[in-house]
């Protein structure tokens, strides 16, 4: 290295690489066709399951999935999520990690290769574009050679349809939030939310620019995934390689015949840059495991279309480990070690969780109570000498009928009796309530104790039941006398 | 800053502004253009912001760009909410307070209403949490100097206490002391005995039977024989150990000498009906309405 360029000033180096054109080429095969499969299902699931429905009742909402913030409920099927049992959703991202842990401890980046919504639309995307421009080739000389009516007429179709598409993707977004079809009539007839028409407006934006425009800088520029994926992979992690033992060294059919006449090593690969040439992002598998390639599994497609044409084995690229490829080198045969610490500890964490989740979902108690001790005052002295408490009671009713609740007090010496507005009376010690379907009710509970109320602390609990069911669900709390 | 004085830094290879202060120098390091650009814009802007919403007409497009609040604007998105809040708010002004506590929705209303209207209107007397101090009667307790029906309760509310409004509520204790109604001497006795009528003993030599003689003769006009109190005048129950102006024997003391009147503002002129009976709902809940 020359002086000069040791004291180049490195803030001159520029920060930005200009992005290279990607043109995937059309490929069939076992991966191709899985990917069809994955883009089917999870666009149909993401753009159909607003408008199936599912009945709760009379008073309930019947779409299976929505978000309903007005009333602050969120329905997934049998579930109902009330807005502090928020802790559900953060389970849900709990396992939701652990299983993309999982899954790129057994098989690499199954996740941004089949399942990203990045991946998804990218490829519906190119599938458009492909329909209408043509495969790889056609479009680079298209985008290469002077502007014609024909080539534009099939870009303004295609970001038409690309448009479309994203106008749907941002549309259904907005079905999940409020009831499906009344939503759609209303977006129709123009009489929807302002919300409603902002959040298509954005989503469709995204999805055209991420989907249409920035596609594979997306995985590269954007994504942490692909950073944070590096640090959890291994050696026995099965991951999209090329085969280097059987590949090299590469050279084209007729130069490898001519080494093998001559006894020379001659490698499988034929060096016809197939697997290039259809990467979504444009790397070259045989440089190795990087942080461009997103394991979709099309480049062994292509490499095993081509060898079954030249007669060769397939297999020159596909699912293997870094330990496997170590073992091949030395001559060893290749061992697959699924059941590994790291996968049985994912797949340990994950039931565990999911099991913990769905025994507390199916256990939770359709009624609920709350009390908050008044502090100002924290105590009243009656005319009679008595003293009372008073507490913020809620109460909270999950069913989808209107409850009839009993009130109880639990605790304190004989003579304590208990009071709320608004309530009917039940002996001394009780009071009925009902809480209508679905809703909470706040009570100001009255708590009057007629002797020894000078003493300084007692305990005392209120009990909810269920007159229908039986039910229960209690809180404890303090009777605060006027003793210090 | 003049160019001869531009000095080259050999350190960071940048040079100075040219200014000098004992021998410090200070490196130019101009603003990035864009942040000056920026800047320029906005000092452009300012004179335009300033005067053109009072100049231009307020439309659509103008709105866009200068959209301040007129007064009559705030004044309508009030009475949107009004509206909003509309059928609960027609019912609160409406209903008989007694209906509004027995329709548990109504009553939710009115009482998330009124513990609003509490917090600003009464609780610097009163206390936050309605507990009352000295001189301010603490409304949780079941002691009532004007009465604790609802209609007891809204009539104090609407009209207040010893104020210039007519309908106001009206009573005073006479300065029995100061006025000379009683030789100061006498005072203590009666004073005595007012607190036996709430089971407090007093030490000391105090003639009780005189006290109870002067008790019948001056106070239980107002007071009762019992010293029950009447909520027509205000008097308060002696017979309850709850002291407005405490209960100990100086207090009391300084109560027959001097009189007591506490002053409360009335409300109708300030509040709407809804607030009012929300408010009357509200106190009358909090766990002492008869």
């Amino acid at each position: 290295m020359s002086a000069a360029e040791q004291f180049t000033d490195p803030d001159d180096a520029p920060l930005y690489v200009a992005r290279k054109e990607v043109y995937p080429q059309a490929v069939s095969g076992v991966f191709r066709t899985i990917k069809w499969t994955v883009l089917c299902v999870t666009l149909g699931i993401y753009y159909f399951l607003p408008f199936v429905r599912w009945y709760r009742g009379p008073n309930a909402p019947d779409q299976a999935v929505l978000i309903d913030f007005p009333s602050r409920r969120f329905y997934f099927f049998f579930i109902e999520i009330w807005p502090q049992e928020f802790y559900y959703v953060t389970g849900l991202l709990v396992l939701a990690a652990l299983v993309l842990f999982l899954m790129n401890a057994v098989a690499g980046r199954v996740w941004c290769g089949y399942l990203c919504p990045q991946t998804v639309w990218t490829d519906l995307f190119y599938a458009v574009e492909r329909l209408i421009e043509g495969d790889r080739r056609e479009r680079m000389k298209k985008d290469d050679g002077p502007w014609s009516v024909e080539h534009a007429a099939q870009k303004v179709l295609k970001h038409s349809i690309w448009l479309m598409i994203a106008w749907w993707t941002g549309g259904a977004w907005v079905l999940y939030f409020a009831d499906a079809p009344t939503i759609v009539r209303e977006l129709a007839t123009f009489s929807a939310p302002a919300a409603a028409y902002i959040w298509i407006g954005i989503l469709t934006a995204t999805t055209y620019v991420f989907a249409g425009h920035m596609r594979e800088q997306v995985c590269l520029y954007m994504c942490p995934w692909p950073r944070i994926q590096a640090a959890l992979t291994d050696e026995h992690a099965l991951n999209v390689m090329y085969r280097y033992d059987r590949g090299e060294p590469r050279m084209s059919l007729k130069k490898s015949e001519q080494a093998k006449a001559a006894a020379l090593p001659a490698g499988d690969c034929i060096d016809c840059n197939q697997c290039v040439a259809v990467c979504p992002t444009g790397v070259d598998i045989r440089h190795g495991a990087q942080l461009g390639c997103i394991q979709c599994g099309l480049c062994i497609d292509a490499c095993d279309n081509v060898m079954a044409k030249v007669g060769r084995p397939s297999g020159l690229i596909g699912y293997d480990t870094d330990a496997n490829a170590k073992r091949r080198e030395e001559l060893l045969e290749p061992v697959y070690k699924i059941i590994r610490p790291r996968t049985v500890l994912y797949a340990g964490l994950i039931v565990a969780i999911g099991t913990l989740m769905l025994a507390t979902l199916l256990g939770r108690a359709s009624l609920g109570i709350t009390a908050l001790h008044d502090r100002n005052p924290i105590f009243v002295k009656l005319a009679d000498g008595s003293v009372r408490n008073a507490y913020t009671v809620r109460l909270t009713n999950k069913s989808q009928e209107e409850r009839v609740y009993r009130l109880e007090l639990v605790g304190l010496p004989d003579g304590a009796r208990i009071e709320a507005v608004g309530t009917h009376p039940s002996g001394e010690r009780a009071v009925l309530v009902e809480v209508g379907h679905d809703r909470t009710r706040e009570l100001r509970v009255l708590v009057t104790l007629p002797k020894g109320g000078d003493a300084a602390s007692l305990p005392l609990a209120f009990r909810l039941i269920d007159i229908s069911t039986g039910a229960q669900a209690s809180v404890d709390d303090f009777f605060k006398g006027t003793g210090s | 800053m003049s160019a001869q004085h531009e000095h080259f830094d050999r350190v960071t290879g940048k040079t100075t502004t040219g200014h000098e202060w004992d021998g410090i120098r200070e490196l130019n390091n101009p603003l990035p253009r864009w942040w000056l650009m920026v800047f320029y814009v906005c000092i452009a802007w300012t004179p335009i912001y300033m005067i053109a919403p009072y100049v231009l007409p307020s439309n659509r497009i103008t709105n866009i760009f200068f959209s301040f609040p007129t007064r009559s604007e705030i004044e309508t998105d009030i009475a949107a909410l009004r509206a909003t809040r509309g059928e609960s708010m027609v019912q609160l002004a409406s209903a008989d307070p007694a209906a509004i506590i027995g329709d548990p929705k109504l009553l939710g209303v009115a009482r998330a209403l009124g513990k609003a209207a509490f917090g600003t209107n009464c609780a610097p007397c009163h206390g936050q949490g309605a507990q009352g101090a000295k001189a301010y009667p603490n409304l949780n307790d079941d002691q009532w100097l004007w009465g604790g029906t609802l209609a007891d309760i809204k009539q104090t509310i609407t009209h207040g206490i010893r104020n210039e409004n007519p309908e106001s509520r009206v009573g005073q204790m006479p300065a029995f002391g100061r006025d000379g109604l009683l030789p100061k001497a006498d005072i203590p006795h009666v004073a005595a005995y007012v607190r036996t009528l709430s089971g407090r003993t007093t030490e000391g030599a105090y003639d009780l039977k005189k006290g109870a003689t002067l008790f019948s003769e001056n106070c239980a006009a107002c007071h009762g024989d019992a010293g029950k109190g009447n909520s027509d005048v205000g008097a308060p129950n002696l017979t309850a150990d709850i002291w407005l102006y405490g209960g100990d024997m100086n207090a009391i003391v300084e109560t027959v000498t001097n009189g007591r009147g506490g002053v409360m503002p009335g409300w109708a002129s300030r509040l709407d009906e809804a607030t009012v009976n929300a408010l009357t709902v509200y106190v009358h809940t909090l766990g002492g309405g008869r």
